[in-house]
């Protein structure tokens, strides 16, 4: 049984008097329990909405999310604002981009990694600050005693996402959703994170949804990867087979915009044309054909569906939604 | 954090210092001055000679503000022409400061009372019905000049009902103890309940018309502040964490909103002090205020000279207290060395 | 149709995401401020306002400078004409029609507005601009000044100017309110000009060989034009509340033939607890305008914030 099963997921945006804004448009995924899944896409896909809704951290005016997320069995979306607070930090965790401004500048460490414990692990403020030393020391902070009385401000870039790790991971959730967790980060930082990760995921048998739109931290990282565009799963498949034979236009456009150094001397990148403002509603086509090489007249009349993929199974399911596939392999 | 306090010391003392020297020269270049004060327009020539002799004001300028500066070193800021003839500038201060100084600090408790926790609830219910009554009558309070707030409450609550006492800070048939100067404090003290009582409603008219200005800008402040760091991504952690909402709102949203209000009751001092002005006039309060509308009035040098370096002198020391308090709560400017 | 134009149109009925790209901001600050309640309401009484001030003359019943009901004035018993036939509000101290004053009233007061904030904007924008383009010493020297000037509350300041002048007049008055805005928008302009010194658009400008003149009055003044602005509409409410402060002191315009709100308003303090309307009706007006110049100040200013545009 899967340990997440989001089906026909939708968040609109309404603001009195502007015009209804779809960022998820029906989004259907599973993560299994330890299992590392993808969501990838570029900005405004709707890959963090996604992850706030399951969170339940969207704003209580101004949208409208319906659908399912179940949550070993339990109705995530139906469940009561108090309901929801007892689960998140405890059942499900998040990770968010920033950790600068994703830390309150104004109280120590110490207290925003125990009070998580306090609130739900009923632990005193004394326990918890040794069980805070300890989980600073897990995701490889050095000095953690001393680390719990400084401020955010005091320490490096990587050092406060290391926080913000263990103050997510400090009750053992069974997920933990990262979004974009190494984009504000230094290159050589950004793998330590991703190591430091993939080793704790591991290690407790945590899930974790890996939101970003880089494709080389999905490669490394994840066992299946779910691509989105305008708040749509496209594709969906594999590391391995996804990387191997891109079938949507659009992942092969975002692989093929990846710079690679044993590309022959004079090719040109070639990036995706236009950006996400082209999209057309996915209720008269296919949102992605404004910008699509292959698009055709069917693109823009009737809806794809999401399909098996029969041609890009090499070694697991593969599910697409294209009209138009591309055929051919990336050059390896 | 010891050199910046010594700092700012340093930045008081030159402040004060340079207003001395341009207020001196300032009062001198006054029309009128205190010789046609006291004697009158028609005065002979002989005996206004005499008298500005008398007040030294013969001599050279630089002469004269040495002389103030001398005297001023040992306590001695001159005698008063006008606002109390007789007695020295430093025994008028001494007296009304405390005046000035209980009903300010009135003031601002309401203002602070009323004004941190209606912004807070505004911010939370962005756009609902709290919010704009309150966003309206914040900007209705300073639309509303403070003398006219003040003979509109004077003569509703005071004159026609009766609730209140009309003018002075206590009932002179009291015959209260006099200790710190500070009415309400002395009762306390003495365990003289009725004139501590009469003293705090000699105050309650004249600090709710002083605290309409500040209550307004604090509540516009702690409005945006709130607002602010309602959307900040360290909230949405704290959310993402479960934490329930009092916690949140203790420790995440009211400690990072409060920095820039504490910045903004500082520089509501200063508007104080002018507030004073107008209302002390309006309840014939006996405080500093009086006394400088007075001492504009009478041309009194010494009392206007000493007032207004205080009243500088208070501003800048507050406002230097409420950026050392402003690092106790940021520990950002605490571990830069507080340079900033 | 051709596929192209098919999803042109379609792109163009799909949802807007954010702000359209190539609208100015002042564009898009008008935008949203004529869909915003306060700012029309704002804007609607200060209209109100200066229409009033220009066509006061001429809808204006009486003289506003004749005592005409000056017999039915007794000093000794403190009567003051009450409301009556052809003068729907009464009379003031010495007799002369309320309703005219407060009509022709509203021409002074304009007057005192206008004139203390384009002072106070000018001293404050020599000052600022100095200070802030040129930097150095220059900056320390005049914030240093600006600085002692703001250690003085703003009244007992205004005061203080409208001391020096031994004959007061209206304009000696504008000139002591206008002097305690100078160092604010000194400051103010400093500020939004220091935080252009370092910005990119001024650092390309200083990359490309513009001159500092050119620097500084084509790209930094305007880019700080938007917080000045709001300024300004907030000191037209304080300059003419000021104003009448300063009268309640005694030290206004001490020539009271032409009317003025603040003026009215504070020489009826001594007739307020047996003719309050002679208060009343003044501050009213003052209290209307102020709102009214507040509004459009805090809505414009909550147009113009970047942070508030989501």
């Amino acid at each position: 049984m899967a340990l997440l099963e989001v089906r026909d997921l939708r968040v609109v945006f309404q603001r009195k008097g502007e015009v209804p804004f779809t960022a998820v448009d029906g989004v259907d995924f599973d993560v299994e329990p330890g299992q590392t899944v993808g969501l990838v896409g570029e900005s405004g896909c709707g890959k963090s909405v996604t992850a706030m809704s399951i969170m339940g951290l969207l704003p209580k005016r101004g949208n409208k999310v319906t659908g399912s997320a179940k949550f070993e069995d339990t109705e995530l979306l139906t469940l009561s604002d108090r309901q929801m607070r007892d689960r998140r930090g405890r059942d499900l965790a998040m990770v968010f981009q920033d950790p600068l401004s994703s830390l309150n500048p104004v109280i120590p460490i110490g207290l925003q990694v125990t009070e998580v414990l306090e609130r739900h692990r009923d632990m005193s403020r004394r326990k918890a600050m040794v069980e805070a030393a300890d989980l600073l020391d897990r995701v490889g902070i050095p000095d953690p005693r001393r680390r719990l009385d400084e401020y955010p401000h005091q320490l490096s870039g990587g050092m406060r996402q290391r926080a913000l790790i263990a103050i997510a991971l400090a009750c053992q959730p069974r997920l933990l959703i990262a979004d974009e967790p190494t984009t504000a980060l230094d290159v050589t930082i950004q793998a330590q994170i991703l190591a430091l990760l993939a080793e704790l995921v591991r290690d407790s048998g945590t899930a974790l949804i890996m939101i970003t739109h880089d494709l080389g931290v999905v490669a490394g990282l994840c066992d299946e990867v779910n691509v989105l565009y305008g708040g749509r799963v496209v594709e969906r498949g594999g590391r391995h087979d996804l990387f191997q034979v891109p079938r949507h236009p659009y992942t092969y456009g975002l692989l093929q915009s990846i710079p690679r150094l044993d590309a022959p001397k004079g090719e040109r990148l070639s990036p995706i044309r236009g950006s996400v403002q082209d999209n057309i509603p996915w209720t008269s086509g296919c949102a992605f054909a404004p910008r699509c090489p292959n698009a055709t007249d069917t693109c823009v009349e009737v809806t794809p569906e999401m399909v098996p993929d029969g041609a890009g199974s090499v070694r697991g399911e593969r599910l697409l939604r294209c009209h138009n596939p591309v055929a051919q392999e990336v050059p390896a | 954090m010891l050199r910046y306090t010594v700092r700012r010391l340093l930045q008081l003392v030159i402040v004060v210092g340079v207003l001395s020297l341009l207020l001196f020269a300032w009062l001198r270049s006054l029309p009128g001055g205190p010789v046609s004060a006291l004697l009158g327009e028609r005065a002979t020539a002989a005996s206004r000679a005499r008298l500005t002799q008398e007040l030294g004001l013969d001599q050279p300028i630089f002469v004269q503000y040495w002389k103030f500066l001398t005297r001023a070193a040992s306590g001695d800021f001159g005698v008063s022409t006008g606002v109390q003839p007789g007695d020295t500038a430093s025994e008028i201060f001494l007296q009304r400061f405390p005046a000035t100084l209980e009903l300010s600090f009135l003031a601002i408790v309401i203002a602070i009372a009323v004004g941190i926790p209606l912004g807070y609830l505004a911010a939370r219910r962005r756009g609902g019905w709290l919010d704009n009554l309150s966003i309206v009558g914040s900007l209705v309070g300073v639309a509303v000049p403070v003398f006219f707030l003040a003979f509109v409450l004077k003569q509703v609550l005071a004159v026609d009902l009766g609730w209140f006492p009309t003018a002075g800070r206590q009932e002179g048939g009291l015959d209260a103890t006099r200790v710190t100067g500070f009415f309400v404090l002395d009762g306390v003290l003495t365990q003289e309940w009725d004139a501590a009582w009469d003293a705090i409603r000699h105050l309650i008219l004249p600090a709710i018309a002083l605290s309409s200005i500040p209550f307004s800008v604090i509540f516009r402040i702690t409005r945006a502040a709130v607002l602010d760091v309602l959307d900040e991504d360290f909230i949405r952690t704290a959310e993402s964490k479960g934490l329930t909402t009092p916690v949140i709102r203790r420790r995440h949203v009211l400690r990072n909103a409060m920095l820039p209000v504490v910045t903004t009751i500082g520089l509501q001092t200063g508007a104080l002090l002018a507030g004073a002005v107008l209302t002390e006039k309006v309840f014939a309060f006996p405080g500093i205020g009086q006394a400088l509308a007075l001492g504009f009035e009478r041309r009194d040098y010494p009392v206007l000279l000493l007032l207004i370096l205080c009243a500088a002198g208070v501003f800048v020391l507050i406002n230097m207290l409420v950026d050392l308090s402003y690092a106790l709560i940021d520990p950002r400017i605490r571990t830069a060395g507080g340079a900033r | 149709m051709s596929t192209k134009s098919k999803i042109d149109a379609l792109a163009a009925t799909a949802g807007k995401i954010g702000d359209d790209p190539g609208v100015s901001v002042a564009a898009a600050a008008w935008r949203r401020l004529r869909r915003n309640p306060v700012f029309l309401t704002g804007a609607v009484i200060i209209t109100a306002f200066i229409v009033l001030a220009i066509l006061a003359p001429f809808i204006a019943p009486h003289d506003p400078t004749d005592p005409m009901l000056g017999d039915q004035v007794v000093k000794a018993r403190n009567q003051i004409p009450e409301s009556q036939e052809g003068h729907p509000l009464g009379g003031d101290q010495v007799g002369r029609d309320l309703l005219s004053r407060l009509l022709v009233g509203s021409q002074q007061t304009l007057l005192v507005g206008v004139l203390a904030t384009l002072i106070g904007l000018t001293g404050g924008l020599i000052l600022g601009t100095l200070a802030g383009a040129l930097g150095g010493w220059v900056d320390s020297l005049v914030m240093r000044a600006v600085d002692v000037m703001l250690s003085i509350p703003g009244l007992l300041l205004a005061v203080s100017i409208g001391a020096l002048f031994a004959q007061p007049n209206i304009y000696t008055l504008i000139v002591a309110v206008a002097t305690v805005q100078i160092p604010i928008f000194a400051r103010l302009l400093r500020g939004s000009m220091l935080a252009q010194r370092h910005s990119d658009h001024v650092l390309a400008a200083r990359a490309l060989g513009v001159k500092q003149r050119a620097i500084v009055f084509r790209h930094m003044l305007p880019n700080s034009l938007g917080p000045v602005i709001v300024q300004s509409t907030l000191v037209l409410a304080i300059s003419i509340i000021e104003a009448a402060g300063l009268s309640f002191l005694g030290l206004g315009n001490p020539d009271d033939r032409i009317p003025e709100w603040g003026q009215m308003l504070g020489r009826a303090q001594n007739v307020i607890d047996s003719h309050p309307q002679l208060a009343f009706w003044p501050a009213g007006c003052i209290i209307v305008v102020a709102l009214g110049f507040t509004l459009m100040g805090e809505s414009l200013r909550e147009a113009l914030d970047p942070k508030s545009r989501r």
